[in-house]
């Protein structure tokens, strides 16, 4: 069990990860802390789509789900920050609960 | 050997991503996901998958780590701003936490999974075969995923743009 | 400075003569012992009897009697050196004995590095095709010692008339490599020796450079011939500094980020083949990987600005985030152009990027045809920003920025930090050996190479047409190019790095990558006849180009070697008004 490898160590580890990573998005009040839980969390998707590719299809399917989810993440990060900026140029600050207005 | 590889890599990773929760320093937060991003890419080595490996430290600990601190140092008022959450948040979220992840766990060891393919994996996936499946099979979705990029790259440069200009 | 002012050192002159007599008595004497020991083991073991070979004397042989027969030599030359340091030292003042020193030192280490790739090659072989198990140590193995010593025995040493290597004492140290982990470990010491030579020697290298191009000498007086001992006596000093930590910043981050910095570029030696075998981890994905640890590194010069909390450092910082980004974008583009004409991401092995351009110096992917010869300047001036070199070391630019992220850093942090950038220098000139210069390829025709299997075949063959010396020197001479253009030419501005990166770089890789998977398809999958013909003319017009720039660049370097005594010195002069 402990000396073979199999797919549920890998199940297990993603789901621990995961379960951070919503824990990271709920406690932290730094809107760039959150992006980073949200990193975590898409961190944590791809281990089980490279496990279940290996463990139990051996095409290359799930590596290119998780090529796709990093691309999504990037993509994401960007827009995230650029979001930010403009949420710190009208608030003067990043901390999320004071984002509760529509217009300043 | 291997498995002692999986354990090592993934002590780092789980414990990078524990790091990632408890620092209160965003700096922090962020080195930390570094080392939850390696730890990660070192088991898609495991996995056979190297050019995901390869794409993942590329992209994620490259890129987009890069731009989060980038983004930090554009957006900190000082560098020891520290904004914690209130203590029934904190619980709230444990909570949450904990129930997500024994259901998760019970589920994933509760279920028998389907035993895989008939032959053992000889040959697992390489940087050709993914190229190929990118390039016919999902087609589709890879020059979506190219304009999506390309309306993310305008749509930040215009997001991001000095507001008086 | 007559009074030695460090604390633990006694003063007393009487005191520290006395201390260097018991040194050199008890290293003499535990010296003596472990030879003695090794004698014992050598009439108990009989490690020069063919006939008295077993499998079970390997482990004693290895402990008793070469492990104490080194550790005996060692310690009573150590005692010698300890006795004689003042003749020793005046020897090495003699200018030449220094010189000669340190050239047999790198013939011997290219020796050594050569025996033992040719040990690996002779035990690899046939342990590929042997089959029986034998454990007996619990440790299951597949060949014994006689299987090695007859392997061995087999093998003629070159003009010596047909005498073999049939020494038995060989076998029981050959007999370790059949393990992969043992082969990984010696490869493992290789690559860290061989990274931590080059920035000690770069280092020097770069100020004597700097120094001929400014018309002085450079270092001239540590170790007798031309300085060579100055990085050594620099990383005395960088060790014996104080180390400093600024309280206000972050002091965890702030080590942290030499390590970032410094480890990623060491890495990157797993994955960069020094010849098609001479690899440690033959990776299918090696170029990315290589691309990704030189991404990493910026990570930690952006952390040592972030944690220094100096407004230098931060500046520092943002600027090299800001140019590693950009950078990374036409460095990675024009990286797939040989990618594209290869077909492959893999470095090393026979199918890999290097080995498609084996055989003639025409052959290289920089001739192949313009694409890919303005692809090679593009990543090369690339490369130069992603090392943070001159004219783009915006980060620590010290005219504007006091030292940039390094300016809150001392001591042996701080030389981490230029251990990095000189290991990274030499991956970028490394990776782009690999992918235009023909790697590991001397430039000779393939015709003329010996193929046969004897070892006076493999050794031409390594000295003149393939091997890992040929990469050595093709990777230093473009890691010379890049000290050359640091002190030619002057720094850029921010505005500027960013202007050339998005305005010019960029569009015209993006054209460059365009315009050649155009050409690949035209001549390789639709065959235009006159494209092809066209392909050929231009592919021998920029094979000449290369030939005339090289003998005009040996022409320059002859033309100065010889008039040096004329140029130094005199150029500064002759500029000067009134001269």
């Amino acid at each position: 069990m402990l000396t073979e490898i199999g797919i549920n160590h890998y199940l297990v580890l993603s789901a621990l990860i995961f379960s951070l990573g919503i824990l990271c998005m709920a406690t932290k009040r730094n809107a760039i802390g959150i992006l980073i839980g949200v990193e975590l969390v898409l961190n944590s998707a791809n281990i089980n789509l490279v496990a279940f590719s290996k463990y139990q299809t051996g095409a290359a399917d799930g590596h290119v789900f998780a090529v796709f989810v990093i691309l999504l993440a990037a993509a994401e990060a960007a827009i995230a920050i650029a979001i930010f900026m403009n949420f710190y140029t009208s608030l003067r600050t990043i901390d999320v609960d004071r984002g509760d207005e529509l217009k300043n | 050997m291997d498995a002692l590889a999986f354990y090592i890599f993934a002590a780092l990773a789980l414990s990078s991503a524990v790091g990632v929760v408890v620092s209160k320093n965003i700096v922090r937060t962020a080195i930390c996901l570094l080392g939850t991003l390696g730890g990660v890419a070192c088991l898609y080595f495991l996995l056979d998958a190297n050019f995901l490996a390869a794409v993942q430290l590329i992209v994620y600990a490259g890129g987009t780590l890069i731009l989060i601190v980038f983004g930090v140092m554009l957006t900190s008022q000082s560098p020891w701003v520290v904004f914690s959450p209130t203590r029934g948040q904190v619980v709230a979220a444990c909570f949450v936490a904990l129930l997500m992840a024994t259901g998760l766990i019970t589920l994933f060891i509760s279920t028998d999974w389907p035993t895989g393919p008939a032959a053992p994996l000889t040959a697992s996936p390489k940087v050709a075969d993914v190229g190929t499946v990118l390039l016919t099979q999902y087609l589709a979705p890879f020059e979506v995923a190219s304009v999506l990029l390309l309306v993310v790259m305008i749509g930040a440069a215009y997001l991001a743009r000095s507001e008086k200009q | 400075m007559s009074q030695i002012t460090l604390p633990w050192v006694e003063r007393s002159p009487e005191k520290l003569s006395s201390y260097r007599r018991k040194a050199i008595f008890r290293l003499i004497l535990i010296g003596a012992l472990h030879l003695g020991l090794a004698g014992a083991a050598a009439l108990w073991l009989q490690p020069f009897n063919a006939d008295e070979l077993a499998d079970w004397k390997i482990v004693p042989t290895l402990v008793f009697f070469v492990g104490a027969l080194a550790a005996g030599l060692g310690l009573v030359t150590a005692g010698l050196a300890v006795a004689y340091y003042k003749q020793i030292g005046r020897l090495l003042l003699f200018s030449y004995t220094a010189f000669a020193i340190f050239c047999s030192a790198v013939v011997g280490v290219c020796l050594l590095v050569w025996l033992h790739a040719w040990l690996f090659h002779v035990v690899q072989h046939p342990v590929s095709k042997s089959t029986n198990e034998i454990a007996v140590i619990g440790i299951p193995y597949t060949m014994s010692v006689d299987d090695v010593y007859a392997t061995i025995s087999a093998v003629e040493i070159p003009f010596t008339g047909g005498r073999t290597l049939a020494i038995p004492l060989l076998a029981y140290l050959i007999w370790p490599l059949q393990f992969a982990f043992v082969r990984d470990v010696v490869a493992l010491a290789g690559i860290i020796g061989f990274v931590s030579i080059i920035p000690a020697f770069g280092i020097w290298w770069e100020r004597k450079v700097a120094g001929r191009i400014q018309s002085r000498m450079g270092p001239m007086r540590t170790g007798g011939w031309h300085g060579w001992a100055q990085s050594a006596a620099d990383g005395i000093k960088l060790v014996f500094k104080e180390d400093l930590i600024p309280p206000t910043g972050d002091p965890l981050l702030f080590k942290l980020a030499v390590y970032i910095a410094f480890i990623p570029p060491l890495l990157a030696f797993i994955a960069l083949p020094f010849a098609s075998a001479w690899v440690f981890r033959d990776l299918d994905v090696a170029l990315l990987f290589i691309l990704a640890m030189l991404g990493i590194e910026v990570l930690g010069v952006i952390l040592a600005g972030w944690a220094s909390n100096n407004k230098w450092s931060v500046y520092g910082a943002m600027r090299e985030a800001c140019q590693m980004v950009s950078y990374e974008i036409p460095m990675g583009m024009a990286l797939l152009i040989p990618v594209m004409m290869a077909g492959s991401l893999q470095l090393g092995g026979t199918e890999g990027i290097a080995s498609q351009q084996a055989g003639g110096f025409w052959n290289w992917f920089v001739f192949a045809n313009p694409w890919c010869f303005m692809a090679f300047f593009i990543y090369y001036t690339a490369s130069l920003a992603s090392c943070k070199r001159a004219p783009f070391d915006l980060p620590e630019s010290e005219s504007e920025l006091v030292a940039g992220f390094l300016t809150e850093y001392s001591g042996m942090r701080w030389s981490l930090f230029f251990f990095g950038e000189y290991v990274a220098m030499y991956v970028v000139s490394g990776l782009a050996v690999i992918l235009f210069l023909g790697g590991w390829g001397s430039g000779l025709p393939k015709e003329w190479m010996p193929t046969g299997d004897s070892l006076s075949d493999v050794f031409f063959r390594g000295l003149l047409f393939e091997g890992p010396l040929w990469f050595v020197i093709k990777t230093t001479a473009l890691f010379y190019v890049q000290m050359w253009i640091r002190w030619t030419l002057p720094r850029v501005r921010i505005d500027q790095v960013l202007y050339s990166c998005v305005q010019v770089l960029l569009p015209l890789t993006m054209i460059v990558l365009l315009v050649n998977t155009l050409w690949i398809l035209c001549t390789e999958h639709l065959k235009w006849a006159w494209l092809i013909t066209l392909n050929t003319w231009l592919h021998w017009i920029l094979v000449a180009i290369g030939v005339v720039v090289f003998l005009g660049c040996l022409g320059i370097a002859s033309y100065g070697y010889r008039n040096n005594r004329r140029l130094v010195g005199s150029m500064a002069a002759v500029q000067l008004p009134g001269s």
